[in-house]
């Protein structure tokens, strides 16, 4: 065995995933990914039961692992109760934890992701955050978002909301001893550590690149991590 | 098969329920895209059914999103989990709401996981005492809020003054339903019918007059992905799905399309307009698009709320023709005002999709 698989296998949902696949292929049949990109789930779960560092390691640096939406149909479907779905997760962690996921197009969009939904998490209490999510990064809202937007309080207002307000409700300011606490759950299981290993590898990808990546959004890495897309081009 | 036969087996397809004292946690998605959904769901629960529901102010994100994009990692979204149960416990609730599909999945699998590895839990519990002091009791039953209005559907149905029926040609109106693929893909037990037999929002639909048409693709996903949607740059992946069921349903020409997940309905909603405008392609009545609904604003309409207090006026598809056919009465000069009837001018049309 692997020391990269013995890696992998600490992770819960790598033996909750993979248990002995037979490689029929049904979770791929099944794939919604499968249907857009190149994308096999059949064949990662078949590469990672090889057990092989070489093969794993090739994974961890791949844009394969970065094509799976995490539906979980595969889960639904296998015959032997494995799911492909967990097995990337697992990989996409160490892909992380190890620096890996830098070095693959859509590994790196994993900074912007830090960025908004892990950042919005830790200091808002919540995974989105009105503010961030304009038409400028997500013009499909369409125009009458841009109406919203330009009129959230009054909206909000009327639908019922108490955005940013004090007690219950919806969009509610979180109270700051509760994102103290989030803090310090953040700081105790893993998750702040691997924040600044997204930062740390980003950094060292953005200054290979020669592209600012400054605190400040938007910057040009973030930028071209967010817009690159060479895959289907 | 014998009729006693078939009940045997679909009893098999069934989840319990709880009756009442429920826990009540928002969903990221719904607070920022249908606020008015999680208001009116609170409404429904105890001012028309009168059931005992509480919300914690401290609660928080389940952290599902930033889960499923992969930037938290299972311990931090497990201890994230169990602080939410810290506070019902705590509150002296025993039965856990969620208003989302990501959470209900989320709270599901933790369980699940710490059901097959017992140290997991063990080493969340000491995470959560060192980091906020709480302990906590695991929810007696876990549902859905969606699984609540299916369980009290008839009450509904007994208050309604809407149904969906044609109000002048007496036709009974067809639906389409979407259950989003954590509702019961991952944990079929845990999901009323299953995975097989999705029945919860077919449920809602029957009792109200409705009738369900079946398609093709009524299972594939809307196409979130969580980072397919969230990056610029994958959101081929998140259209082309939803894409794709627009087409498989199209030919059934059904009046709505009512969604489980907080996060379906953006998408079904969001993606006919974009497809309009990038390819000229419609696919509702004379160039408008096919109304999306939470199963909150369905109930809503069915009890007679106001379509604009429901939240209606912030889709970019218009509910307009829905309202229409099942005789709901609306002002339209209404539609774009605050609260205090302070008008706040109109969006912008787009340039090929039809709206009101």
């Amino acid at each position: 065995m692997g020391k990269l698989y013995e890696q992998l296998s600490k992770d819960v949902r790598l033996q909750e995933g993979l248990k002995s696949c037979i490689n029929c292929g049904t979770c791929t049949a099944i794939c919604p990914a499968a249907e857009f990109y190149d994308y096999d789930p059949r064949i990662i779960a078949e590469k990672v039961q090889s057990k092989n560092d070489t093969t794993i390691e090739e994974l961890l640096k791949s844009e394969t692992i970065w094509y799976c939406g995490e539906c979980m149909s595969c889960k639904t479907r296998c015959p032997r109760g494995n799911t492909p779905g967990l097995i990337i997760m697992a990989l996409r962690s160490l892909s992380q934890d190890l620096g890996h996921f830098a070095e693959s197009e859509k590994g790196r969009q994993q900074l912007f992701l830090k960025r908004t939904v892990g950042e919005w998490l830790l200091n808002h209490g919540y995974c989105l955050y009105l503010e961030g999510i304009g038409t400028d990064l997500f013009p499909e809202q369409g125009p009458i978002w841009d109406w919203w937007q330009e009129n959230y309080k009054d909206v909000m207002d009327r639908m019922g909301a108490n955005y940013q307000g004090e007690g219950p409700g919806v969009l509610r300011k979180i109270p700051e001893e509760t994102m103290a606490e989030v803090k310090k759950i953040f700081e105790l299981t893993g998750a702040t550590e691997r924040f600044a290993t997204i930062e740390k590898y980003s950094k060292l990808k953005a200054d290979e690149f020669n592209l600012d990546i400054s605190d400040k959004m938007p910057n040009e890495y973030v930028h071209s991590v967010f817009t690159t897309n060479s895959i289907l081009e | 098969m014998l009729q006693e036969g078939k009940q045997a087996l679909w009893k098999e397809y069934q989840k319990e329920i709880a009756d009442n004292r429920y826990f009540y946690v928002r969903s990221c998605v719904r607070q920022n895209f249908f606020p008015a959904s999680e208001a009116t769901f609170l409404k429904i629960i105890t001012e028309e059914l009168g059931k005992d529901i509480y919300e914690h102010p401290s609660h928080t994100s389940c952290s599902g999103i930033g889960y499923h994009t992969d930037v938290i990692p299972f311990e931090t979204t497990m201890t994230m989990v169990a602080r939410q149960f810290a506070l019902m416990t705590e509150a002296g609730y025993p039965n856990l709401v969620p208003s989302c599909i990501t959470s209900f999945g989320l709270y599901t699998e933790v369980l699940d996981t710490w059901h097959h590895f017992p140290e997991v839990e063990a080493r969340v519990r000491e995470h959560l005492r060192k980091a906020t002091g709480r302990e906590f009791e695991k929810p007696a039953n876990i549902a859905h809020a969606s699984d609540i209005i299916f369980k009290l559907r008839n009450e509904i149905a007994a208050k309604a003054k809407h149904k969906l029926v044609n109000h002048i040609t007496g036709k009974t109106l067809r639906g389409v339903e979407h259950i989003g693929c954590h509702y019961s893909k991952m944990f079929p037990q845990k999901g009323i019918g299953g995975a097989e037999y999705p029945y919860v929002l077919i449920g809602m639909i029957e009792a109200w007059g409705g009738e369900v048409v079946d398609y093709p693709e009524r299972r594939h996903c809307c196409g979130f992905g969580f980072r397919q949607y969230l990056v610029k740059a994958n959101r081929g992946y998140s259209v082309a799905s939803s894409k794709k069921k627009f087409e498989s349903m199209e030919p059934y020409k059904p009046d709505f399309i009512l969604t489980n997940c907080p996060g379906c309905p953006y998408f079904l909603d969001r993606w006919q307009y974009a497809i309009a405008e990038m390819e000229g392609t419609t696919y509702g009545e004379n160039g408008m698009g096919i109304p999306v609904l939470t199963y909150e604003e369905l109930a809503g309409l069915v009890l007679g709320y106001d379509p604009w207090d429901l939240g209606l006026q912030v889709h970019q598809v218009s509910v307009e023709p829905l309202l229409d056919k099942m005789g709901i009465s609306y002002n339209p000069s209404s539609k774009y005002v605050g609260k205090n009837g302070k008008f706040l001018g109109v969006p912008f049309k787009p340039n090929t999709l039809k709206v009101c």
